[in-house]
């Protein structure tokens, strides 16, 4: 039986080393993967993560939090117990944290995917005994397409507006998929104009040192920049009066979700771009191999059903049930 | 088969109908005439005869996907829709093909009679030669249940505006039993004139739910008002010593009711609409009584005595060859006021009564009377309006009674398909009987997007035990539940039968404690 992490009302526990691996409930010392809500709550006394989540957790959760940064790869000991933190490539500071000691080596990915983008450190494919895992698109349905032929289809429907002074206004979550559109469409084509809520991010990344591309809000833009702009809002904004301010836009969404065309259709937008911060089915599946782990513990997503799939190909899993959500099919809320 | 992608794609990418209709117009300038005639046939649900079972399509599919079939399964629970799973979740395209559109639905409907081995090597070799929607759209050509959003209507429109021609004209040579495979593009549209084909049906004309209150019609002078049954509407045809009976979704249902052959006996062509119901003895009985006639394609002698089926007829669009349909409704209402007396007494036909009111009021009145008379609610018609075609404003409405109402406790949910795929929308309810619960409706509509969103977010947290895509969950959800109407029934487990029944409201101010009993359901049969 593994012991070094156990699976608590809290959250994952390492009793050895006196820490919480994102737990859901207030505790004393809690290392967090990243920092999207469901995975960095409010209450502990420390924190520790990323050196690139420092600010963006002080800034979601509050400034007078106790939160010690760590840059990638570097190794330190807690109460015996070995702790580094690796690229996830999910978002901005997003980590899989290695725990380890003389016995057992485990890796707790939090929220990751393969692709790789300009503006964070790739994926980091990791060996250990005990990989815990995601499983948001945990289904062989998921398939991403090459990223740059998804960000053609962005720049080209940009473009395509753009030529015909239409504002063209993307959804995206503040946090994240925001900055990975901002950071790898194709700048020439227009302005780049955000909402208040995805301006407030990058601002809080930019003073904490990361370079970023200068955006504008749309409140500061004029006539003629909004109609040829790429507009970046969150997805509670959509049907809002903010957008409904923007005259004659068009819409799309940019979400893994949008590979399934009921999700598309019933968000009423008029593209869709398959673009996650999720791995795809191949890619979960590479990643976990990869591991070569004698156990993989499935903490969101189709958990049931990837489960049973791992076990099916010969890879001890089991599901533990976390109250971490991943992105869910209509989630309106940032994560 | 190209060309139908794009414009699949263009349609499915956009919610304005004047789009939808450029679309449409566009690709009929472009497509070959039986490229058309399919696209067409496919938009209004006239589908090929299935060739494939959907059991062996899931089985190759798990296959070439090398996935194990309980994960096919799984996934397509959660995809709602089986040729998007396909199309999903099989290996990238080996080599582009591009064959019309006619072609591909000619060559499946070839192997109706190939045994399952060819079958097998077809379909997967065409999976190879297709992109992913023209996977998606391929597979739906098997699967059946076109919906992309595109009406009649819209057709009607890209039609009318591609041929330049009327569409009230276009609509009606659009009616009747046609397919791909029994007649051309230039055959129906262009060639022939409605009235060559003595079968044809008109365009029924379709009332608009009344919103608001009467008076918002203008005078109550103009308007009459008629009750309205609870059955089927239908067309029934007298031409050139032939009869036909079409139902409202455009099938001929002649054979199954042959007590109507009778009236061939009767002098003189007519075409008249009306409802089609069950009614012994002089009383008009229930739907669930016409449903037992609707479900047989030949009635044997036994049903036909016990369950005899009538038409109650309220307009006249034809007689004796001549089209009565511009003439005003009191003028038509005379008409078949005559036309019904001419008849001999012995047969199926009854006449749909003009109410006598003389105010908004009484008709209110006679409206809150509707269901003793197991009735729907009423039909208002204005005097001078002729017989239209398709669902327009203006001159019919249907005023329904208010429906009856109880409150019940969710014990299943299903994840819809389609739009709602993903989502838990489709519920069973269940009512207090003692100390257990009886489930007695499902219902799947009546909620918003965001309640839907949160009702799911309830059942995935609180699933007792999976089925499949259905999942049960405690009885603590209280909802009010809304029908038309309540019978007994030998076929439910609850021994009660609802019709339509849909939610009317999420009551989260109330608990499982205080929903209704199944007697209190019972109470309100009738």
């Amino acid at each position: 039986m593994p012991s070094l992490i156990q699976f608590g009302p809290k959250g994952l526990y390492c009793e050895k080393g006196g820490f919480y691996i994102d737990p859901w409930q207030p505790v004393n010392k809690a290392l967090i993967t990243h920092a999207h809500s469901d995975h960095a709550r409010p209450g502990h006394k420390n924190y520790l993560c990323q050196s690139d989540s420092v600010a963006l957790l002080k800034h979601r959760l509050s400034s007078n939090i106790k939160v010690q940064g760590q840059c990638f790869g570097k190794r330190i000991n807690i109460n015996g117990v070995d702790v580094s933190f690796h690229p996830a490539g999910h978002i901005i500071g997003s980590a899989q944290i290695r725990v380890s000691d003389s016995q057992e080596v485990w890796v707790i990915s939090g929220d990751y995917k393969l692709e790789q983008d300009k503006h964070i450190e790739p994926f980091e494919f990791m060996k250990c005994d005990y990989f815990v895992t995601e499983s948001t698109f945990g289904l062989p349905v998921f398939h991403w397409k090459d990223q740059e032929e998804t960000l053609q289809e962005i720049n080209s429907w940009w473009h395509n507006n753009s030529s015909i002074k239409r504002p063209s206004i993307i959804s995206a979550y503040s946090l994240g998929k925001a900055q990975r559109v901002i950071e790898n469409v194709e700048q020439s084509i227009g302005p780049i104009l955000t909402h208040g809520s995805v301006d407030a991010i990058n601002k809080v990344l930019v003073a904490s040192g990361i370079k970023l591309r200068k955006t504008k809000k749309l409140v500061e833009a004029t006539e003629d920049e909004i109609s040829r702009a790429l507009i970046v809002c969150p997805p509670g904004a959509m049907d809002s009066s903010w957008t409904a301010r923007i005259k004659n836009h068009a819409v799309a969404f940019a979400s893994g979700w949008m590979n399934l065309r009921g999700a598309r259709r019933r968000r009423g937008v008029e593209k869709g771009f398959v673009l996650s911060d999720h791995a795809d089915w191949p890619g979960l599946n590479k990643a976990i191999r990869y591991t070569q782990a004698s156990k993989v513990f499935v903490t969101h997503g189709y958990t049931d059903i990837f489960t049973k799939w791992l076990n099916s190909q010969g890879i001890n899993a089991e599901t533990v049930k976390t109250q971490y959500t991943g992105e869910t099919v209509d989630n309106e809320n940032e994560d | 088969m190209k060309d139908f992608a794009e414009l699949y794609l263009n349609i499915d990418s956009t919610t304005s109908t004047n789009r939808k209709i450029d679309y449409l117009s566009a690709y009929f300038e472009k497509a070959g005439q039986r490229d058309k005639l399919w696209v067409m046939a496919l938009f209004s649900h006239k589908r090929p005869r299935r060739t494939v079972q959907m059991r062996l399509l899931r089985e190759w599919a798990a296959e070439y996907a090398d996935i194990p079939l309980w994960l096919f399964e799984e996934t397509y629970h959660i995809v709602g829709d089986l040729a998007e799973t396909i199309a999903k979740l099989i290996p990238p395209t080996e080599h582009k093909l591009d064959k019309p559109l006619h072609k591909w639905i000619e060559e499946l409907s070839e192997l109706k009679d190939k045994a399952d081995e060819e079958k097998k090597r077809y379909i997967l070799e065409a999976w190879k030669s297709q992109d992913s929607t023209e996977r998606f759209l391929f597979n739906k050509i098997i699967t059946g249940g076109f919906r992309v959003g595109v009406s009649q209507k819209t057709i009607v429109k890209a039609l009318s505006n591609y041929l330049k021609e009327d569409p009230a004209r276009v609509a009606h040579k659009l009616m009747g039993d046609w397919t791909p495979n029994n007649t051309s593009f230039e055959e129906l549209l262009i060639h022939a004139e409605p009235g060559d084909i003595i079968s044809k049906p008109f365009p029924f004309y379709l009332a608009y739910p009344l919103e608001g209150e009467p008076e918002d019609l203008g005078p109550v002078e103009n308007w009459t008002a008629e009750y309205k049954w609870d059955g089927i509407r239908a067309q029934l045809i007298k031409r050139k010593g032939e009869l036909f009976l079409w139902s409202r979704g455009e099938e001929l249902i002649t054979h199954q009711f042959p007590e109507f052959t009778s009236l061939l006996s009767q002098e003189g062509d007519f075409v008249v609409d009306g409802e089609l119901i069950v009614c012994k003895d002089d009383a008009i009985r229930n739907f669930q009584d016409l449903q037992k006639r609707l479900g047989r394609k030949k009635p044997g002698k036994k049903i036909l005595e016990e369950h005899p089926a009538a038409l109650i007829v309220y307009d006249i669009m034809e007689l004796n060859g001549n089209d009565l349909r511009n003439q005003a409704q009191s003028e038509r209402r005379e008409i078949l006021k005559n036309w019904h007396r001419s008849l001999d007494s012995n047969m199926p036909i009854r006449m749909s009564h003009d109410l006598k009111f003389k105010s908004w009021d009484d008709a209110k009145e006679l409206r809150a009377g509707a269901r003793d008379k197991k009735a729907e609610g009423l039909m208002l018609k204005s005097k001078p309006g002729p017989y239209k075609t398709g669902r327009k404003k203006g001159d019919w409405y249907k005023w329904k009674i208010d429906p009856l109402i109880i409150d019940a406790v969710m014990i299943y949910a299903q994840r819809g398909h389609g739009r709602r795929a993903n989502l838990f929308t489709d519920f069973t309810f269940a009512l207090k009987d003692g100390d257990t619960l009886v489930p007695f409706a499902k219902a799947y509509s009546g909620l918003t997007d965001s309640e839907f969103r949160e009702i799911s977010s309830f059942v995935r947290a609180n699933t007792i035990e999976r089925f499949g895509p259905v999942c049960s969950v405690p009885p603590v959800q209280v909802f009010e539940v809304a029908f038309e109407n309540v019978g007994l029934s030998k076929r439910h487990k609850s021994g009660v039968a609802v019709r339509f029944p849909r939610i009317l409201r999420w009551r989260k101010d109330k608990k499982p404690v205080d929903i209704n009993s199944l007697d209190d359901l019972k109470a309100l049969i009738r």
